[in-house]
């Protein structure tokens, strides 16, 4: 085909994404780097460059590790459950059954609901004469303080994602079941396989890569948790349910520590940046191919 | 006999996760319908209220001004998607079939920013949009602008252009290069109808992740009068600190729009076939 547009015309196209992507990632991304080397404690307006000072006081800082231990325990307690379940439910809704739409609109209702209102109707739940806790007493058990004890806060949180991200990966695992062939699953009929070893034998395998996908879109947005924290506990009660992001956050907007939330955010950035780079290379690569 | 057996198998799990999805739901509706003379901590708990009554939904929309949270969520949400429709589709065409010097850095620097998380750089973003004079404490219009263009377009929208534009037949170019469309025509005209599809997902999605959006607007927003519905709601507990019947009532107010949006455009959430939809 001969050149129907002029040489500039490719740049004028990309010219307003640009922009946005300039402005609001990239200058952002290496100013994220440059404070993390500076020191805005004593005053805001004049930081002064102090090298590595915030990370050595962030190895140095018993709330980093555990900041960072909450953040991760979170993601192991999370992702798991989220790869499995929604598989589960995704299997069962891939048979032609009776109201699949409607089990379906259920099922994914809390992912269009706005985290704050989920995260609201958890800290109902949760309220120390609150529904659970009355069949918590029901079974001979003392109420538990679900966002009021160590022990508790941080679980109960993550059931919160976990609730509201059901829907949402079983979404993504109909979509790659639809690609399983129909053909190994009647060859599986005809060898008389029961309904489980058909999945251990022919979905499970042909499925392998979208399991591995929600795993680690999953372990991203752990990661990344901030308004069910903001919303339910502050992080509390004594750090037990603080997060990453949400330290970030407290340091910066409330402290004014920008120096020191900095050097955190570059290890937020860090970690998902390993976990996008393991996405896009292994799982996501045709997408991605130029 | 056993085929039914694995049915009822079936239903039951299905059904048990259906209701454990919509159980908060139903018990933040019914403590919102509950009157005061009501003990809402009353054991065992009741599900239909034995005194029914909307007065906290009346209280509570006296007293709180959804319609302005509304009106500012539907700026918000409607400004994004136009921009991330019109962006992403921009700027994926020319990755997708032109050949210019930069393509290759240009679509390696576009894959890169999803590798970087909003969370840990939302601080020299606020700065950016402070020193832009993008916030409400300048004027509502600024205060909007400085929602909005942060999230004007991302990499997962150019992304998803660009698989839908790579679909398109070489040929239709060509062919309206033939009848005479320069590019901007053809591109308006000719190539954006045949990727509606993609532009809906597109759309619904930004939309949804826009509406529900908390961190952001929570950081730059310091007028109540503009608030969006996340924030509006998250606010809600410490006006009425520990009147859940009113927090209650507004929470589920606040959602009636996005489920009513959701039920209309179902079939694009549970269809499967929202696959190039995913965002990390």
């Amino acid at each position: 085909m001969h050149q129907y547009y002029k040489k500039y015309v490719p740049y004028l196209f990309l010219l307003p994404a640009a922009v946005v992507l300039m402005v609001f990632f990239f200058i952002p991304f290496f100013q994220t780097i440059v404070l993390s080397f500076q020191d805005y404690n004593t005053s805001i307006y004049n930081p002064t460059w102090v090298g590595l000072d915030n990370y050595f006081k962030l190895f140095k800082s018993p709330i980093f590790y555990k900041v960072l231990w909450n953040t991760f325990l979170y993601l192991f307690l999370a992702v798991p459950i989220l790869a499995i379940i929604p598989l589960i439910l995704a299997i069962f809704l891939n048979n032609k059954i009776r109201c699949l739409n409607l089990y379906k609109i259920l099922i994914y209702l809390p992912v269009i609901v706005s985290i704050v209102v989920a995260a609201i109707a958890f800290k109902w739940l949760y309220a120390q004469q609150g529904i659970l806790n009355y069949f918590v007493e029901l079974f001979g058990y003392e109420p538990i303080g679900w966002l009021t004890d160590t022990n508790f806060a941080l679980i109960s949180v993550v059931i919160v994602t976990i609730w509201k991200g059901i829907g949402y990966y079983m979404m993504i695992y109909l979509a790659g079941l639809m690609g399983v062939p129909k053909e190994l699953y009647e060859a599986c009929d005809i060898d008389g396989a029961s309904g489980i070893k058909k999945h251990l034998t022919v979905t499970i395998p042909h499925i392998m890569p979208t399991i591995a996908l929600v795993s680690t879109i999953s372990a991203i947005s752990a990661m990344k948790v901030f308004a069910e924290i903001y919303v339910m506990t502050k992080g509390g009660p004594l750090n037990s349910s603080k997060t990453i992001v949400y330290y970030i956050y407290e340091r910066a907007f409330e402290n004014l520590d920008l120096g020191y939330a900095s050097a955190m955010a570059v290890i937020l950035l860090i970690i998902v940046m390993i976990f996008s780079l393991i996405n896009i290379m292994c799982f996501e690569r045709n997408k991605y191919q130029i | 006999m056993k085929n039914l057996f694995k049915k009822f198998g079936i239903h039951s799990i299905l059904i048990f996760t259906s209701l454990l999805s919509i159980f908060p739901f139903i018990w933040l509706i019914s403590t919102s319908l509950k009157g005061n003379t009501e003990n809402i901590f009353a054991y065992p708990p009741t599900i239909i209220p034995s005194e029914f009554t909307l007065s906290n939904y009346i209280g509570v929309w006296h007293k709180v001004d959804f319609v302005a949270y509304f009106m500012n969520s539907m700026i918000v949400a409607g400004a994004t998607v136009f921009l991330n429709l019109l962006l992403s589709a921009l700027a994926a065409y020319p990755l997708a079939r032109m050949e210019f010097a930069g393509k290759k850095f240009s679509f390696f620097a576009v894959l890169a920013t999803i590798m970087i998380p909003f969370q840990a750089i939302m601080l020299p973003v606020y700065l950016i949009t402070l020193k832009l004079n993008m916030v409400d404490s300048v004027n509502n219009f600024m205060g909007y602008l400085g929602l909005i263009l942060p999230f004007a377009v991302n990499a997962f929208g150019i992304f998803l252009m660009r698989q839908a534009f790579l679909t398109i037949p070489k040929e239709m170019e060509e062919a309206a290069i033939v009848d005479g469309c320069n590019i901007v025509q053809m591109f308006f005209k000719v190539l954006l109808p045949m990727v509606k599809p993609s532009l809906a997902v597109l759309a619904i999605f930004t939309f949804i992740g826009s509406w529900g959006e908390f961190l952001w607007p929570s950081i730059v927003l310091t007028k109540e009068s503009m608030y969006t519905l996340p924030v509006g709601v998250n606010n809600l507990q410490g006006m009425f600190s520990s009147n859940w019947r009113f927090i209650a009532a507004g929470s589920i107010l606040s959602t009636v729009p996005i489920v009513v949006f959701f039920l209309f455009m179902q079939k694009y959430f549970i269809s499967g076939e929202n696959e190039g939809a995913v965002k990390g």
